[in-house]
């Protein structure tokens, strides 16, 4: 997977929970990940078609859940609370909305999907022409994990290039 | 959160009504705070863009705060069948997608604005102010807790 495709993941992360957490965030490990995912706590899953395909998984341990929820609300939530895992989806469709706008102005067209909570404890394992990547968010509320495997759909872009698009 | 001078609507002084079209829960929840710091009114809410149509039918707001990404119906075909049967609707397309081809075929389908998520308040306050025109007024710091 090319940086070109990541670091405007980065990026959104960077300004999406800048905003929502109203505190900085530094990337920690980067790792491609070779097993199949496990899935840490609660992790909510948005899909992308067109140019690139593939997903993100944004993954955080139940406890950071909560505290990442309550700062994103302003005001302290139960770990139990529905709000939490709506909040991770509306993290993960944030991210993936700001960065997706970043590739479009790279000439990348896509279609982002709803997002979905990720409830089970494994994902396809990667493939050959779909590695995932998983970046560490580290923020002041605890470590916010994105898994994301994209790849490049080359019969679509190869079409586009055809029609002159 | 920040207080804003509250905008009300010029022909009552009433506050402005709002429809806030979001499939995320919270999503929903964090603009009515917002609004609610502009001294305005949720009239209405809804989670996808079948929805919103009928509620808009049912509530009439003064600004209609949409998602595009939605389930069922999407954000953009809402927004054109609501202008399509009240040319006079108010439709600010939210959204955290805001490639150019999103906002060009929102605003070529009747919305008025586009604001990307995760929303500024102050950049939330003064599209509002500018899509309500002369139909929006800012109270003044004494008539603002009125």
């Amino acid at each position: 997977m090319k940086m070109e495709l990541i670091q405007p993941f980065i990026n959104a992360a960077d300004a999406v929970l800048a905003q929502g957490l109203q505190s900085p965030m530094s990337i920690g490990n980067l790792s491609m990940e070779q097993e199949a995912y496990r899935r840490k706590g609660v992790a909510a899953l948005v899909a992308i078609t067109g140019d690139i395909e593939g997903r993100i998984v944004f993954d955080l341990d139940p406890e950071t859940a909560v505290r990442v929820a309550s700062r994103f609300a302003g005001a302290e939530m139960p770990e139990s609370d529905e709000l939490v895992r709506e909040t991770v989806c509306e993290l993960a469709n944030q991210v993936t909305g700001n960065a997706v706008t970043a590739l479009n102005d790279q000439g990348f067209h896509f279609r982002v999907h709803p997002p979905v909570l990720h409830t089970s404890e494994h994902a396809p394992t990667s493939t050959e022409d779909t590695e995932a990547l998983v970046i560490c968010c580290e923020t002041g509320s605890g470590s916010i994990f994105m898994n994301i495997a994209l790849r490049y759909n080359v019969q679509l872009s190869g079409e586009r290039a055809a029609a002159g698009k | 959160m920040e207080q804003f001078a509250a905008l009300k609507r010029s022909k009552d002084g009433q506050p402005v009504r709002y429809l806030v079209v979001d499939d995320s829960v919270f999503a929903r929840k964090n603009l009515a705070r917002i609004v609610e710091t502009f001294g305005g009114q949720v009239a209405g809410e809804a989670g996808d863009g079948l929805t919103a149509i009928t509620e808009y039918d049912r509530t009439n707001p003064d600004i209609v705060l949409m998602d595009i990404t939605m389930p069922q119906m999407e954000g953009i075909e809402a927004a054109e069948k609501i202008v399509g049967q009240h040319p006079e609707a108010r439709i600010v397309m939210v959204s955290s997608v805001g490639y150019q081809e999103n906002i060009v075929a929102a605003l070529q389908r009747g919305a008025r604005h586009f604001v990307q998520k995760p929303v500024k308040p102050e950049v939330l306050y003064e599209v509002i102010k500018y899509v309500l025109g002369e139909d929006g007024a800012v109270a003044s710091a004494a008539g603002a807790g009125a």
